[in-house]
């Protein structure tokens, strides 16, 4: 009795620190203890499924890439993407980088991100900067103004790595937005050079292979400065300034997927499943007591245990829930029952056969835990498989299977601990024995 | 005790009326998979005026949109299912929705995949499945140091799963519900707690195995079915009693989602005493006849 009574008083306490982490407004942690350093916020992560953004997969085209390289190549497309998202100043972006067989992707997630269209544009460009001059000067032959094309033009040696950086500004005459540029010490150098050989000669400016502009130089230019013009809107030419900004992607990317939800249908998806979560609990829990009376009281008591712990370890993790998560949960709950019912059913067989009540109950927790622990293994297995921790390319990779797989595993785990052992511990603290 | 295993040809009986047309259905026409699998787009719109359906019609002919179904949710809501359409195009059909109604329309969905994601989704699907059951196979046979509960468990299983499969495959042909990513987690979750209450039983035959060995193994089995019959449909309640609150509350998002694992439960529950069961039964007193002979 004396080590129930202990154990009953660590839970009690257990529960008041929990409910203080899955309080709503999320309390977060910054001390320092022991001479660690602790910083912790404790708020639920909801995916875009639920909280409204969108979600590029983006595959690289590696054709050009040697075998060898193609790994590091996604790494830093990866890392020319996220610089790209951090500028454009979306919140708590995530970008993964995947391998799937022969297959390079990279996935990106915009919270609050609706407007696609924006979205493709910035992330999906290469933005590759190039400076060119004409083969034969079109001014030699005579022949008038040509177009620039690829063909001919020749690159004068200055890309977008010459860059130190560039933004948005307003062309001091026209008011017209335009993208102006600053050279690092090296590429002003060559800059200087290119514009001292081409006066009055055209430079064009083309990115990823398109042509920008083509001004006329007028005089050599020193100073590192310079600015493109073309026709610009002040989205676009925001958009050049952070993409050049943030370097050019060294391999091609094109769109595979793209998800959007809108916000209002995340937020309504959220209040539905809660709702449907509440009223299917209250359910459970009066079928509990309608089956059990006052074992059914204790269990249900252990369930509301079970809640507080999964929710914490949800914010502690953090797991992000989806919609397939808060299924997860809520089949969770109904299986997080089921220890508790083997258990009872056991402790009234051994009643019926005249035992008495104590020695029924301590050998109905005994009995009920071989098939317990035998039913729930199967799951946990199937929840690993379908959470594929090694990140293997040949089990599913997707995002919502896994945030199921995650909520089903967490809630199997928890309810082993809350279906026995707290519902033990407040059986033994409490229960009487059945009326006689 | 209740004889459950008199009545063998009673759960072959039911087991078919569910299993034939399901079957039947899937041979003929298959699954309906969605965008996930086939590659495509969806759009989900709503408006903040209703307006009619043959309004919309004329706008996807005017704009020359690849709209394969659309679908009214109610007076201002609707979802285009689309083939390849490419961002500009989607971009211009709501643009000259917007026009309609002059007002701003709410994007509530808008996903397009590439073909390639949809058939590497069901490849790896379809192998994380494999994994399951092989998995389960084995840790059944090692539990109960026999092989003959492992695959009877696994038949269980594979029944389950063509009732969950065969019944969308009716819905699809009745009600267009397609199959998708979500789905697939259905399904995968229906093949774990299938072989979670078979193992209940068996544990329960192991148990009276032990403690009676001379006893006749259907008789056995008939007083633990008739011991766990309590708890396997106590607890069955407790589980469909949260998918229900969920397929009637949950929104449209997770609606037919909460289906499948309601079915999946359901018939998770159904199969482990009636189907995995009289098959262990059945294939002992093969076995027995052979060595008799």
């Amino acid at each position: 009795m004396k080590q129930t009574k202990k154990t009953f008083g660590i839970l009690v306490v257990l529960a008041l620190v929990l409910v203080f982490f899955d309080l709503p407004q999320a309390p977060s942690i910054d001390t320092t203890l022991f001479g660690v350093h602790i910083k912790k916020d404790f708020t639920t992560r909801l995916g875009l499924d639920l909280a409204g953004g969108t979600q590029l997969t983006l595959e690289a085209d590696m054709e050009t890439i040697p075998s060898g390289d193609r790994k590091d190549s996604l790494e830093s497309a990866k890392q020319v993407i996220e610089r790209r998202v951090n500028f454009f100043g979306v919140s708590e972006p995530v970008i993964q980088s995947a391998m799937s067989g022969e297959n390079y992707r990279i996935i990106v997630e915009l919270p609050g991100v609706t407007n696609t269209d924006e979205a493709i544009a910035l992330v999906g460009q290469t933005a590759q900067l190039d400076f060119r001059e004409y083969t034969n000067d079109p001014l030699a032959t005579d022949s008038g103004f040509i177009i620039p094309t690829l063909e001919n033009t020749s690159a004068v040696g200055i890309t977008g790595r010459d860059l130190k950086k560039s933004l948005l500004q307003f062309n001091s005459q026209t008011g017209e937005p335009e993208v102006g540029i600053q050279f690092t010490p090296e590429g002003t150098k060559k800059f200087g050079d290119v514009t001292k050989r081409l006066i009055n000669k055209p430079l064009a400016i083309f990115l990823d292979n398109v042509l920008v502009t083509a001004p006329r130089v007028s005089s050599e230019i020193t100073d590192g400065q310079a600015v493109i013009t073309g026709s610009f809107t002040v989205d676009s030419a925001k958009q050049l300034s952070i993409q050049l900004n943030a370097g050019a992607l060294p391999v091609p990317v094109k769109i595979v997927e793209k998800r959007t939800i809108g916000a209002t249908l995340g937020a309504d998806s959220v209040t539905k499943s809660i709702r449907a979560g509440v009223i299917g609990l209250g359910l459970v829990a009066a079928f509990m007591i309608v089956q059990y009376g006052w074992l059914g009281l204790l269990a249900d008591i252990a369930l509301f245990m079970y809640g507080l712990i999964t929710l914490f370890l949800y914010r502690f993790i953090p797991v992000t829930l989806t919609l397939p998560g808060i299924a997860g949960f809520i089949l969770s709950i109904g299986m997080a029952v089921d220890s508790n019912i083997l258990i009872f059913s056991r402790y009234r067989e051994e009643l019926r056969r005249g035992k008495p009540w104590k020695i029924a109950m301590e050998l109905g927790f005994g009995k009920a835990w071989e098939s317990i622990r035998d039913a729930n293994f199967t799951t946990i297995i199937t929840s690993i498989i379908l959470f594929n921790p090694g990140n293997w390319s040949f089990l599913p990779t997707s995002g919502l299977v896994r945030g199921f797989a995650a909520t089903l595993f967490l809630g199997v785990v928890t309810s082993l601990f809350t279906g026995i052992v707290v519902t033990r511990t407040l059986i033994r603290m409490f229960y009487r024995g059945p009326k006689v | 005790m209740i004889r459950f295993m008199k009545y063998i040809w009673v759960y072959i009986l039911l087991s078919s009326l569910v299993l034939v047309p399901g079957i039947y259905s899937l041979i003929s026409h298959g699954v309906k998979p969605s965008i996930d699998f086939t590659g495509g787009s969806v759009l989900e719109i709503k408006m903040q005026v209703p307006v009619e359906e043959s309004i919309i019609q004329s706008v996807i002919q005017d704009q020359k949109i690849p709209v394969l179904t659309t679908q009214k949710l109610d007076t201002s809501s609707y979802i285009f299912h689309m083939g390849q359409v490419s961002e500009e195009q989607i971009g211009k059909f709501i643009k000259a929705l917007q026009v309609t109604t002059d007002k701003p329309i709410d994007i509530l969905r808008n996903d397009t995949i590439g073909p390639i994601l949809g058939s590497e989704l069901l490849y790896k699907s379809m192998v994380a499945a494999l994994f399951a059951v092989i998995a389960i196979l084995l840790y059944v046979a090692y539990a109960f140091k026999d092989i003959k509960s492992g695959v009877s468990a696994v038949i269980a299983l594979i029944h389950d799963v063509l009732v969950v499969f065969g019944s969308f495959s009716l819905f699809g042909y009745f009600f267009g519900v397609e199959v998708d990513t979500l789905f697939m987690t259905a399904f995968l979750t229906t093949m774990s707690f299938s072989v979670h209450d078979t193992i209940v039983i068996f544990d329960r035959i192991r148990e009276y195995r032990k403690r009676s060995p001379n006893a006749p193994l259907a008789d056995v089995i008939d007083i633990a079915l008739t011991e766990t019959m309590g708890r396997s449909l106590i607890n069955s309640f407790t589980i469909i009693f949260m998918l229900l609150a969920l397929v009637l509350m949950g929104g449209e998002t997770v609606r037919w989602f909460a289906v499948a694992l309601l079915i999946g439960t359901i018939t998770g529950t159904y199969s482990s005493p009636f189907v995995a069961t009289p098959i262990l039964l059945i294939w002992n007193r093969l076995e027995g006849k052979k060595k008799r002979r």
